[in-house]
């Protein structure tokens, strides 16, 4: 049965008709239509189950507020849970579930909580379940879980894309009612750039709705007219469908926009994240409509009245026949007579005032209405649909003075301004009595740098209800944006709106005033988290009465409506509970998104493989192409070694080595990081980086250099060559260079800003390749070039030259104890380069070789690995390097911290060699026991292997350690229990494996 | 104090719950208490309560400048584990997740202490090496740890992607009996404990000032006026540096931003914790059903409970590459907590400079878990001037160098 009216209907377009299906069950609704509205034309009350007691829900409101009509759309990888069916616009072929209940919507076993609901009071998981212990995990616990969350998993990657816009604007108004739109004239009349957000498809909020006219005019035209001269201004942008979502320090502010979620073939992208900075916000945002807390609030049917007016009026809906209407206030009469001219039944405006209201009233009254004054519902009655109200006095305790059979209600409890935005960043709020609700203090805005306030509430969002105030208001802080904006304001009149003047509205948090504790476990606050009056009052009685705590304790306000209906009628029953006033008791927190957003916006483009760039260094396709096997080292990726056919990553490691050390190996060491400072202050600068000295460096010469941190922990190491008088190269580990740098231009701006350098980052300029090996000289000469004999050349030079048509620069380092030459040339060459050197090498048997193998050599030799002999506790002495730290500076960071007590301590445990007895390879990471427990009855330890290898030039493993007073115990043989149960034996020696003289190096 | 229980509940139905008592009771202060703790979050609060249990201790008043467990202890995304790397760490959080065991039936106040598994994913070789490291740590600390494969992961988190591509997870150290337990239960089950004792747990009472006379602390000076003491205790996290400049010295501690955030509700897809370090995030599904999720600190020192936005864009961005599907979830709060980091982000549980006055603060991103271990740690300082659970984290140790650095097996310390 259709309960779709003749009148009305200013959303909806008659002559489009739209197929959907709601649980599988074909439905039809018309273009224009949300979710929502074509649920109820199709005479489809429930539409979902509460979280809690899994009570059958229909909608209750008709927008970002909606507690209750939460659904499931979408299918496979489009599919999306908690789906508020209310802000949902209906398309051709819409698929959509409703949620949590088991097995279907209208029979679920879940519902027996309801039944059980005294047993389950607020808070009462605290107080059950506490015995037997393991009962908690294994049987409650999955229980609950099982009962609890809302909607379905969605399923695997998502197949839509997302994607960032960032902008700046003068003035940000967020809300398109007569409010926003009137702001947003105001503050563009100025000259200023304005952004204008509107969180649903259409423009003019509720006016439209509720009446009035604007300078004469209905409120429908005045906002025609505005958005079109809105749309001719060039400084002006308008968007719909975009909904402010967080205000954040310094005019920053999040806009969600949902591009296709009402299109869903439209392809592009499904969100817009917009990330804005606004010189002034003004937020135009609208009211928000309370519930009245009466036993039974929450049977389908029952809605607040202004929701019942936007499904008359938008959509040409009657959710009801037969209504009730429960107000304090005037603006639900507004409802009343809607329904009555729609051709409704109005049985019963209960106005729990007891003078009633003012002019509205008339004419409802005039209309044949029946007002009872100082009336109120005792309980609604009903199922899964009203089916009667009972009739009390609000004074009483619900004593019924009548039932009147019914099917629909529409209740008012007043109206709350939306302060989520203006609060985000620190706005404060202020109590207004006389209104009932809180609102934005204009005196104690949030405050941009300038200490000025750069958010402006307007209209309904500044508490202001009634349309000429709105457009006043909304005037004037267009105005107050321009010019905070630095802008002159236009001189202009606001537009004169004139509505019904409305009486005074009678706060009601209770109804009746006095119910008994029986109507208070049925009178629900939080909808969807199923708190009731009752809850509330236990969270008082139970000494919860900071706001926060009763929130907490009893869930009041933690849906996913975030309590929008909920709040203010919760803090007003604690309140009341504890002897309080609602502004002593005050508001929870106000945090960002005013409604949620999905992740996918959040994330953006960026996922999967360009979830983070990768780094690619010039040779990248060639190791790509010949079976590099990837290792990722901060962005980058590096070949660990290069697989042939059939061949395992250890057997590749070993012939790498091998080779490398018997004929010539290349290493793609471009990723080195590689920092060049400059200037007349450089060698002063790097002597007081690194714990050498480089100030007396030669130009053409090389120095392995350290660096600490303030706290003398060595955080990195490299080779440092001077270039000329004024300028150095100093090379860092691969994952150090932006690290350094960074860490240089910290010292420099805030320590030595004065001092006379520059540093610059040109890692990704050269390639660089490594060419080591007996054969490494000859593999060079036969490209031709450059004189690179040891006459020409000695250990730790460098030299710039050409090397057959490519420049090079030319390092005589050696990180594996081979004869090696470390070329830089132009990244441009890089690649050319490598392929001549393997070109040129055939005759050698030069093969490429990864990190694997680079980490085995270096072991071998004895030499330490940042972040594998270091981990940020290890300092340059305990790794017997103290031969590079210069005697003769009188400072360099950590040099003071290296002479602190525990720096200095005998018993600091030194790097020495380890090798198992048995020549297996010692587990990475194992510590060496020692003799009984500690204190906390953990066993004592007296070292750790930091890096061990199979070694297939020793044949055996190889290891380093740090180990209690470790050089001075050479032979002794330590145990390392590992994780796989065994415990392996290994002796202390020397931690240079191979070519202790250096004889390979220096030829 | 009426005992909890189930049969407690079912007698209460029948009378509209008239008969449940007041949690804790909300008393006038003393003018003397023996022992004053400043700051009602779970480490102060749980200071008290071990001073109670364990020394006998009970005229004590914990001050509170808010509301109980306003502070971390309300805002943190609870993720209990003890896999730490150092000697001291291990002992003091497995301390305290030992006691977590049984501390529901210990306050007869259910903390949901849900040992559901922490797993935290290696995706780069140096994380790899890190945690293998600590699993060999962990065995010699009575730490139960382990280190699985990737298949392993995948199936204790079938909502998992382990093949990135940008970071493909190659194992991980997985803590069985880590979990997460409900905050805000912990804080009130203290407070009710306490309260029970005979404790003063005052609300709403800020400490402005620190009493001095020759050279000892007397007592505070308070929104609701001095109070004096013998001992004092200042268990106040991100406002540390404030409270020791009333007492008149200075920690080495930065105050920062750390922000969490979650997702609706949504079905039960995800039984375990998951922190991924290198892309920095990490997630659990909590009872509700919602996703909770958090990341790194805030880059900048901060007072405001409030983050930026591209903290969580960054986090965001991370759990979408390791759980796609999440993609389609929606974001429901972000909110941000004051997290007091130490040089070397670990805690100080020490005496200070002023004789009677004791400091437990600097838990900074990763003091939820440590609670009772803190608690107890702390209480047997207090009581008795020496504790070996606290010994290591003592003030001296940033002067000596001797750091207890965490950061070496893992990024992000939550
Ligand atoms: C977003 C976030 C996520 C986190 N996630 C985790 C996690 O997953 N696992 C984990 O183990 N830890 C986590 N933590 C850290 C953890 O929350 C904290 O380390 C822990 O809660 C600190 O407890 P506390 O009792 O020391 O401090 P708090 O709970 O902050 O308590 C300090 C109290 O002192 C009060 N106070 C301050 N000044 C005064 C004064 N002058 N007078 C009186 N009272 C005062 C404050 O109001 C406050 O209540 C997280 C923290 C945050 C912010």
């Amino acid at each position: 049965m259709s309960t779709r009216i003749a009148a009305h209907g200013r959303l909806i377009d008659r002559a489009k008709s739209v197929g959907f299906t709601f649980n599988g069950k074909p439905m039809r609704g018309y273009a224009g239509d949300t979710l929502a509205s074509a649920l109820l034309a199709g005479d489809q009350m429930v539409m979902g189950r509460s979280y809690k007691y899994h009570r059958p829900r229909g909608a209750v409101a008709s927008g970002a507020e909606e507690p209750n009509a939460l659904m499931g759309l979408g299918e496979g990888a489009k599919f999306e849970p908690n789906q508020r069916a209310t802000t949902t616009e209906l398309f051709e072929g819409l698929t959509a579930r409703s949620q949590n209940h088991w097995p279907g919507l209208e029979f679920d076993v879940g519902a027996v909580n309801g039944r059980l609901s005294r047993f389950l009071p607020a808070g009462f998981y605290y107080k059950m379940f506490i015995h037997p212990r393991a009962f908690w995990k294994h049987v409650y616990e999955p229980v609950i879980r099982q009962a609890a969350g809302l909607g379905r998993v969605p399923g695997g990657r998502d197949a839509d894309t997302y994607e960032h816009f960032h902008c700046f604007t003068d003035v940000l108004v967020i809300g398109g009612g007569v409010a926003g739109l009137q702001a947003a004239r105001s503050a563009a009349a100025s000259g200023a750039s304005v952004l204008v957000l509107e969180q649903s498809a259409h423009w003019g909020g509720r006016a439209p709705v509720d009446g009035g006219t604007v300078d004469g005019a209905g409120a429908d035209d005045f906002v025609r007219e505005t958005v079109a001269e809105l749309e001719a201004m060039p400084n002006v942008t308008l968007r719909n469908r975009c909904m402010g979502a967080g205000v954040y320090d310094h005019g920053y502010a999040l806009g969600y926009e949902r591009l296709t979620d009402h299109a869903p073939r439209a392809g592009g992208p499904r969100h817009r994240l917009w990330r804005i900075r606004a010189r002034r916000i003004v937020t135009a945002t609208g009211a928000i409509e309370r519930p009245l807390a009466f036993a039974g609030n929450d049977v389908p049917g029952v809605m607040l009245a202004s929701a019942m007016r936007d499904y008359l009026v938008n959509w040409a809906v009657a959710p009801g026949r037969r209504v009730i209407v429960a107000t304090n206030n005037d603006d639900a009469y507004r409802t009343a007579i809607t329904l009555k001219t729609s051709g409704i039944d109005v049985l019963r405006i209960l106005d729990a005032r007891s003078s009633g209201g003012g002019a509205l009233m008339q004419e409802a009254r005039a209309l044949g209405i029946r007002i009872d004054c100082g009336r109120a519902i005792g309980r609604v009655s009903g199922g899964k649909r009203v089916r009667s109200v009972a009739v009390c006095a609000q004074e009483g305790t619900g004593g019924a003075l009548e039932e009147v059979e019914c099917d629909a209600v529409a209740m008012s409890g007043g109206w709350s301004p939306v302060v989520h935005l203006w609060s985000h960043c620190g706005g404060k709020l202020i109590w207004d009595e006389a209104r009932a609700h809180f609102r934005p203090d204009p005196e104690r805005p949030p405050r941009g740098a300038d200490g000025e306030g750069f958010v402006i509430p307007a209209g309904a969002a500044n508490g202001e209800l009634a349309l000429n105030g709105i457009l006043g208001d909304a005037d004037e802080a267009g105005k107050t944006a321009a010019r905070g904006a630095g802008f002159k304001p236009a001189r202009s009149k606001a537009p004169r709106g004139e509505t019904v003047e409305e009486a005074p509205l009678q706060p009601v948090w209770l109804m009746p005033r006095h119910a008994d504790a029986h109507l208070r476990a049925k009178a629900w606050l939080d909808y969807q988290n199923d708190v009731k009056v009752s809850d509330v009052r236990l969270a008082a009685q139970e000494g919860y009465h900071s706001v926060e705590h009763t929130k907490r304790y009893t869930t009041l306000g933690m849906a996913t409506d975030q309590g929008k209906l909920s709040n203010i009628n919760g803090l007003a029953t604690l309140a009341d509970a504890i002897g309080s006033e609602i502004p002593q008791v005050g508001t929870t927190t106000f945090r960002p998104p005013y409604t949620p957003i999905s992740m996918g916006a959040i994330a953006g483009e960026a996922r999967g493989a360009i979830f983070q760039p990768v780094r690619r260094t010039p040779m990248h396709g060639w190791h790509e192409a010949n079976g590099a096997d990837w290792e990722p080292v901060g962005q980058w990726r590096r070949p660990y070694t290069y697989l042939r056919d059939g061949e395992s990553q250890h057997d590749a490691v070993m012939r790498e080595v091998r080779n490398t050390r018997q004929a010539v190996g290349l290493l793609d060491a471009s990723t080195l990081g590689k920092l060049l400072v400059k200037g007349p202050d450089a060698g002063r600068f790097l002597d007081m980086l690194y714990t050498n000295m480089m100030s007396t460096l030669k130009p053409g010469k090389c120095r392995y250099g350290l660096m600490c941190s303030e706290n003398g922990f060595l955080i990195d190491d490299g080779v440092v060559a001077r270039i000329d008088e004024h300028t150095f190269l100093c090379h860092t580990t691969t994952g150090g260079a932006e690290r350094i740098h960074a860490h240089m231009e910290e010292w420099l701006q805030t320590e030595w800003w004065d001092w006379q350098v520059h540093v610059a980052n040109l890692t990704e300029q050269f390639a660089q390749v490594a060419v080591v090996g007996p054969d490494a000289r000859k593999l060079l000469e036969r490209l031709g070039g450059m004189d690179l004999s040891a006459g020409a050349m000695a250990f730790m030079e460098w030299r710039d030259g050409r090397i057959a048509e490519f420049d090079a620069r030319v390092y005589r380092i050696s990180f594996s104890g081979e004869l090696s030459f470390e070329v830089a040339v132009p990244a441009s060459q890089g690649l050319a380069f490598w392929e001549a050197l393997m070109d040129a090498g055939r005759e050698f048997g030069v093969m490429p070789y990864g990190t694997e193998a680079l980490h085995v050599m270096r072991a071998e030799k004895g030499f330490i690995m940042i972040g594998d002999e270091t981990d940020g506790t290890v300092i340059p002495q305990d790794l017997g390097l103290g031969w590079a730290i210069s005697k003769k500076k009188e400072d360099y960071l950590g040099k003071r911290a290296q002479a602190r007590p525990h720096m200095t301590d005998p018993t600091r445990w030194k790097l020495v060699g380890l090798e198992t007895v048995d020549g297996a390879v010692l587990p990475d990471g194992a510590y060496a026991l020692a003799e009984g427990v500690n204190a906390n009855g953990q066993r004592n330890v007296q070292g750790r292997v930091t890096s061990t290898y199979m070694s297939p030039t020793l044949g055996r493993g190889i290891a380093m350690g740090l180990v209690l007073n470790g050089p001075d115990r050479m032979g002794e043989v330590l145990e390392f229990p590992g994780t796989d149960g065994k415990t392996y034996q290994a002796r202390i020696v020397d931690q240079v494996f191979y070519d202790k003289d250096g004889e390979k190096q220096n030829v | 104090m009426k005992r909890y229980s189930a049969f407690a509940v079912a007698r209460e139905a029948l009378r509209n719950h008239k008969g449940w008592g007041r949690a804790w009771a909300a008393p006038e202060p003393k003018r003397h208490y023996d022992v004053i703790i400043v700051g009602a979050g779970g480490h102060g609060l749980a200071t008290a309560y071990y001073l109670g249990r364990n020394f006998g201790i009970t005229n004590v008043a914990v001050l509170e400048k808010g509301w109980l467990g306003g502070g971390n202890t309300g805002r943190n995304t609870t993720i209990i584990r003890s896999n730490y790397l150092q000697d001291p760490s291990a002992a003091i959080y497995e301390k305290a997740r030992s006691l977590y065991e049984t501390l529901s039936q210990d306050l007869n106040y259910n903390v949901m202490y849900s040992p559901r598994g922490v797993m935290m994913l290696a995706q780069t070789q140096a994380e790899v090496r890190g945690y293998r490291r600590t699993a060999h740590a962990n065995a010699l600390q009575g730490v139960q740890t382990e280190w699985i494969s990737p298949a392993r992961v995948k199936e204790l988190v079938p909502i998992i992607n382990i093949d990135g591509p940008r970071y493909p997870v190659l194992g991980a150290l997985w803590q069985a009996r880590g979990g997460t337990a409900r905050h805000d239960a912990v804080a009130w089950g203290y407070a009710r404990a306490c309260s029970a004792m005979g404790m003063h747990i005052i609300q709403q009472c800020e400490v402005t000032g620190i009493r001095r006379e020759n050279g000892r602390v007397a007592g505070v000076d308070t929104t609701r006026g001095a109070i004096a003491c013998d001992k004092l205790g200042l268990v106040v996290a991100g406002h540390s540096g404030v409270l020791a400049e009333m007492a008149g010295f200075r920690l080495p501690i930065e105050s920062v931003a750390l922000q969490a955030l979650v997702s609706e509700p949504i079905k039960p897809c995800m039984d375990v914790v998951v922190m991924a370090n290198t892309v920095h995030g990490y997630m659990s599904q909590s009872d509700k059903g919602e996703m909770v999720i958090g990341g790194g600190a805030d880059g900048f020192n901060n007072y405001t409970q409030r983050g930026s936005f591209h903290h969580v864009e960054e986090t965001v961005r991370a759990l979408v590459e390791t759980f796609p599907m999440i993609s389609r979830l929606k974001m429901l709060r972000q909110w941000g907590g004051i997290v007091d980091m130490t040089g070397d982000r670990s805690p100080i549980l020490s005496k200070t400079p002023l004789e009677g006055c004791f400091i437990n603060c600097g838990w900074g991103t990763g003091g939820f878990k440590s609670i009772p271990g803190s608690g107890w740690g702390m209480a047997e300082l207090m009581a008795t001037g020496e504790s070996a659970l606290t010994r290591a984290f003592g003030l001296e140790r940033f002067r000596e160098g001797r750091f207890i650095d965490e950061s070496v097996a893992a990024g992000v310390a939550h």
